[in-house]
């Protein structure tokens, strides 16, 4: 396309080549745009010295030069940029990766094999884990002033509304080999386990739309969250968990030394019972009872019902075993995400009795880059909740923020056997810049505050883990 | 009648048609939410954050 030498601020074109960076190519483009030049009737030496990069703002390329769709903007200082996200198709992974059960049983009916099944199990907990290791951290950044522009670009949000379809795909798919195969008892209940967790990333999905203010995305996501049942979660993470994260107050926030069984016994229904306050309040503004067509909680498990009857009446008493486990390991995929998120994280209260506001601190980050591919950035955590309304493609990681060993998939794993937890992030925790070991800007639980501070609360403690932070 | 706004978010509560929504009928002053009104769309932004607009 355009051959170049930048200098300081301006640009000399010589001929075309393909190779040439897209940023200057739009820049020059752009100037030969203005100029009423068209390059290709007339290449030679240009100079760009009256800078075009003031007048650029969103220029993108039309002749399909480069696969990777690019943004541009201009800095303040009024230097032109060109973002290009290195990661735009690889966001495709979030809208499959649920797709799994149907490798197992693909897999099961070319070998007859039943274990088969369960090999998303081994993708999950096996796989995602070492490729997070692998792989490691990814900690770009799309630039502040290209984010409006890829904010608006549309094939993100694509992604996320061509995903709740195959939600609802997976778990009838599952339902229907289960109830049609003559299978083992664990080959059932595993794949009603494999389901399970699938529907449990359509929660992430919920998570993703139900953040947005358009009615669609909302809607989309009180439709994705049928498929768990788990319908409440739209109203009880963004008006309650928002509200109350990393306080006791919260059931969606786990303490210091809780383990993951016991926070998940807290958790379910205290996050059911919340949301259903939530909504009955709004409703009683309204003047409406409770059970209405306006509930948002019903609406959504409405749906839940019409879905797992159907597939009741489709299939048989089969069905019971099926999606009660299904639901279970739904449920058990946001509680492990819950546990890990605002593990002993504690906000302040001020002199007013209010906590302080949620700050970047607040929440433990994993930019392990597998993972968050398949999650569509869910563990860029304190970012999410500093901005709630922020868009996937656009969160951003910040330097010493309080960081998971791993993905969330591996670090579920560590906290399915609790005493590995508490070795590993209980020294974390303690360490963090903003904790500097003072026990009391921890969330600890209760039952176990007496231990925690025999063990951890020694003078010689605080020093050392003072000593040991950033 | 004032418009205040969420500095997070860009919510914007409007005194004059008030947020049938939330349940909020128009004419609703500012002053009248609960002491614990949170930014509906954002939820992280407390009521003496919104600024009059």
């Amino acid at each position: 396309m355009i051959r170049s030498l930048v200098t300081h601020n301006s640009y000399l074109i010589t001929a075309f080549r393909p190779c040439d960076p897209g940023a200057l190519r739009v820049v020059v483009r752009t100037w030969c745009l203005a100029n009423c030049i068209d390059i290709r009737q007339e290449p030679g030496l240009y100079a760009l010295e009256d800078s075009p990069k003031k007048t650029i703002i969103a220029w993108h390329e039309s002749t399909g030069d480069h696969a990777m769709k690019g943004y541009t903007a201009a800095l303040p200082s009024g230097e032109a940029i060109h973002y290009i996200d290195r990661k735009r198709w690889f966001w495709l992974l979030s809208v499959f990766y649920p797709l799994q059960p149907f490798l197992g049983i693909w897999l099961h009916a070319e070998t007859g094999n039943q274990a088969w099944l369960l090999f998303p199990l081994f993708t999950g907990y096996v796989v995602a884990p070492v490729l997070d290791m692998i792989l490691g951290e990814d900690k770009n950044n799309p630039p502040e002033e290209v984010v409006p522009q890829l904010d608006a670009d549309f094939y993100y949000r694509l992604l996320t509304y061509a995903v709740v379809p195959l939600h609802f795909v997976t778990l009838i798919g599952a339902a229907w080999w289960a109830g049609t195969q003559d299978l083992s008892w664990w080959a059932f209940l595993g794949l009603a386990v494999v389901a399970g967790i699938a529907s449990g990333l359509g929660i992430n999905t919920g998570h993703e739309l139900g953040h947005k203010k358009s009615r669609l995305e909302r809607w989309l996501a009180k439709i994705v969250l049928a498929v768990p049942v788990y319908g409440h979660f739209w109203i009880e993470h963004n008006r309650g968990h928002h509200r109350d994260v990393s306080t006791p107050e919260d059931p969606a926030s786990a303490r210091m030394g809780e383990s993951i069984y016991r926070f998940a016994i807290r958790e379910i229904p205290g996050a059911f019972l919340r949301a259903w306050a939530i909504e009955k309040e709004r409703l009683e503004r309204r003047g409406k009872a409770v059970w209405n067509t306006d509930n948002q909680i019903l609406q959504s498990m409405s749906l839940s019902a019409v879905v797992q009857l159907g597939l009741l009446i489709a299939f048989g008493w089969k069905m019971i075993p099926f999606l009660v486990v299904h639901n279970i390991f739904g449920w058990w995929q946001l509680t492990s995400a819950n546990y890990i998120e605002h593990y002993g994280l504690l906000r302040l209260k001020d002199e007013n009795g209010k906590y302080e506001r949620c700050q970047p601190h607040h929440s433990w980050n994993s930019n392990h880059i597998f993972s968050n591919l398949v999650l569509f950035h869910l563990e860029r955590h304190s970012d999410h909740h500093a901005h709630p309304l922020r868009r996937y493609q656009s969160l951003r990681h910040f330097e010493d923020l309080p960081s998971l060993p791993n993905g969330y998939f591996g670090s579920y794993l560590l906290a399915y056997v609790p005493w590995l937890w508490y070795w590993v992030m209980d020294k974390k925790l303690l360490a963090l810049p903003h904790v500097n070991g003072d026990l009391d800007k921890i969330n600890i639980d209760p039952r176990r505050k007496e231990m925690i501070y025999r063990k951890y609360g020694s003078p010689e403690l605080s020093e050392s883990t003072g000593e040991q932070s950033p | 009648m004032t418009d205040f706004k969420c500095p997070e978010c860009g919510y914007v509560f409007s005194e004059d048609a008030g947020d049938e929504h939330e349940g909020y009928p128009p004419g609703t002053s500012f002053q009248s939410l609960p002491d614990d009104y949170v930014c509906p769309d954002c939820s992280v932004r407390y009521k003496e954050d919104f600024e009059a607009i």
